[in-house]
């Protein structure tokens, strides 16, 4: 895990006192987009923090490109920030406050940076107000393309999408996907899952300190085998179906009404592969086959309440 | 030196209301400076009232409490100090860029306005004289309660402290306590350079040369190495 643009959390714990924050976590991040799930307290800035170097793990190590992130600010050119507390510099303008950012990072053409990253973020209007009179959204675009300047390998954000407007948000969205896509390793923290849902299929899921589970949120699902996975069914004889497929041994349950079929199963696999086979076999036509507890909500509630 | 984070900082300094404070002080001290000459007064208490109880025990000590904690405690408490700290700069810029900072505000004001109440008081070398000890005396209280904003949560209170209590009140009536007061090293350099005899100082002048120099070295050190772990404060979010 020594390649650039690699997050790489080895065993870490962090505590305050007599209160774990983070509680021996191991993850590993590349690139492209991941979403960072938890309840409020479940210590995913804590975790940002203990990643962006301004918090030394109690216990275990982290790295970025292989560096250590703790007492070495060389990370910081590997490494873009967006934390959550929204404070900016209100006497700058946007335009002073990226330039300075391009400054600070010493890039050779600091202009030319800010002026990139100030349209990439859709703020070039505003870009010559003081930032004490922007909104909240304009001003987290504004630590965006701060953030964004130096083109990093490694980009965190806590809550970036705090503030903004739907349209701001989907713009936002669409930058973070085109970063993501770059070969970029994105790690954001959300407490709006459908935030998450739109941007990222993977997300790290955080519950009282410690990491519940990690990977493409549809795979998770699919491993909660001890949950019966939920299928919406339309056919052209919900009724006949609903028979057949109680009769199978990977169907805990079927409900119908109006709408058609919800059927409860035990065993994703078996029953997927049967399905095919009932309907051949009754003439039954199906019209509409929905996985509905696949959704990033349902996924994260079971792991939240387990 | 960095100079975009010399003009952030001077920015943001100077654009505070409690800059604002610093003006009153070095306009008080050449008002009492023009009384004492106006009314003819005595050499000995127009310099002990004027140019050390209030020059140096106040206005330099004071201009340089808000300044030096003016420099990282704002930042430090609303978290725009990760504007800088999240790039790949060494700490020891940073706090040098701060202090140069906090010092080039801080040295005019004291410098000129004891310059000038000397003068008017008595003469051009009086005036020199404690010109430098208070350049002295703004350099080691800036670093000082520059590096105190890294060490504390309320760097202002404990500066007070410092200036009110241990140089104040102890420093009267405990001389040992010399040995650890700004105040008195500025006092003892002003006496030497400005070669009056009634500017006594209580510590001796190598004394005062060398623990005026440890205490700037070594509140930037400090403060270097403390940015070097800062972190951000507790949070189980």
């Amino acid at each position: 895990m020594s390649t650039q643009g690699t997050v790489e959390v080895q065993a870490a714990s962090r505590w305050f006192g007599d209160v774990v924050a983070v509680n021996t976590i191991t993850m590993a991040l590349g690139p492209g987009v991941t979403g960072l799930l938890g309840p409020n307290g479940a210590g995913k800035t804590t975790l940002l923090h203990l990643l962006s170097g301004f918090l030394p793990p109690s216990r275990g190590e982290v790295r970025i490109g292989g560096m250590p992130v703790w007492r070495n600010p060389e990370v910081y050119r590997t490494l873009g920030l967006v934390t959550e507390r929204e404070a900016v510099h209100g006497f700058l303008t946007g335009w002073e406050f990226v330039l300075s950012a391009a400054r600070l990072h010493q890039l050779p053409r600091p202009e030319l940076a800010a002026r990139w990253a100030i349209d990439l973020v859709e703020l070039s209007d505003a870009e010559h107000r003081r930032m004490g009179t922007y909104s909240k959204g304009m001003r987290q675009r504004a630590r965006v393309a701060a953030a964004l300047v130096h083109n990093p390998r490694v980009l965190l954000l806590d809550e970036p999408f705090n503030g903004m407007d739907p349209r701001q948000r989907i713009q936002m969205m669409r930058v973070l996907h085109e970063i993501g896509a770059e070969g970029r390793t994105v790690l954001f923290s959300s407490h709006i899952l459908e935030e998450v849902e739109q941007l990222s299929g993977t997300v790290q899921v955080m519950v009282a300190g410690r990491l519940a589970a990690s990977g493409d949120y549809r795979t998770i699902r699919r491993l909660m085998t001890n949950r019966p996975h939920v299928f919406a069914i339309r056919s052209s004889d919900d009724r006949g179906l609903a028979t057949a497929l109680v009769a199978l041994p990977s169907v805990r349950g079927v409900d119908l009404d109006a709408a058609g079929l919800q059927v409860r199963v035990g065993d994703y696999g078996s029953f997927t592969r049967a399905l095919p086979a009932v309907a051949r076999n009754t003439g039954i036509q199906l019209r509409q086959l929905l996985p509905s507890d696949e959704s990033l909500e349902s996924v994260f509630s079971y792991l939240v309440a387990s | 030196m960095n100079p975009t984070i010399a003009r952030i900082t001077a920015r943001g300094l100077v654009g505070r209301r409690r800059f604002l404070l610093l003006l009153p002080l070095p306009l008080v001290l050449l008002v009492l400076a023009t009384l004492m000459r106006s009314f003819d007064s005595a050499l000995e208490p127009a310099v002990t009232t004027v140019l050390i109880a209030f020059g140096i025990a106040v206005v330099v000590p004071f201009t340089a409490l808000v300044i030096g904690t003016g420099v990282l405690g704002p930042e430090i408490d609303d978290g725009t100090l990760l504007h800088i700290l999240a790039k790949p700069l060494p700490r020891r810029e940073i706090i040098l860029t701060k202090f140069a900072v906090a010092c080039g505000l801080c040295l005019p004001v004291c410098v000129v306005s004891l310059f000038a109440a000397g003068w008017i008081i008595d003469s051009v070398r009086l005036g020199a004289g404690f010109a430098v000890g208070a350049a002295v005396a703004a350099m080691a209280y800036c670093t000082l309660f520059g590096a105190l904003s890294l060490l504390i949560r309320r760097p202002v209170l404990l500066g007070l402290a410092y200036i009110l209590v241990w140089e104040g009140l102890l420093g009267n009536l405990v001389t040992g306590t010399g040995v650890l007061s700004i105040q008195q090293y500025a006092v003892t350099i002003a006496g030497w350079v400005s070669g009056s005899g009634v500017v006594d100082g209580r510590v001796s002048l190598p004394v005062s040369l060398i623990m005026a120099g440890v205490f700037t070295i070594g509140a930037t050190l400090l403060a270097i190495d403390r940015l070097r772990s800062f972190s951000i404060a507790g949070s189980t979010g």
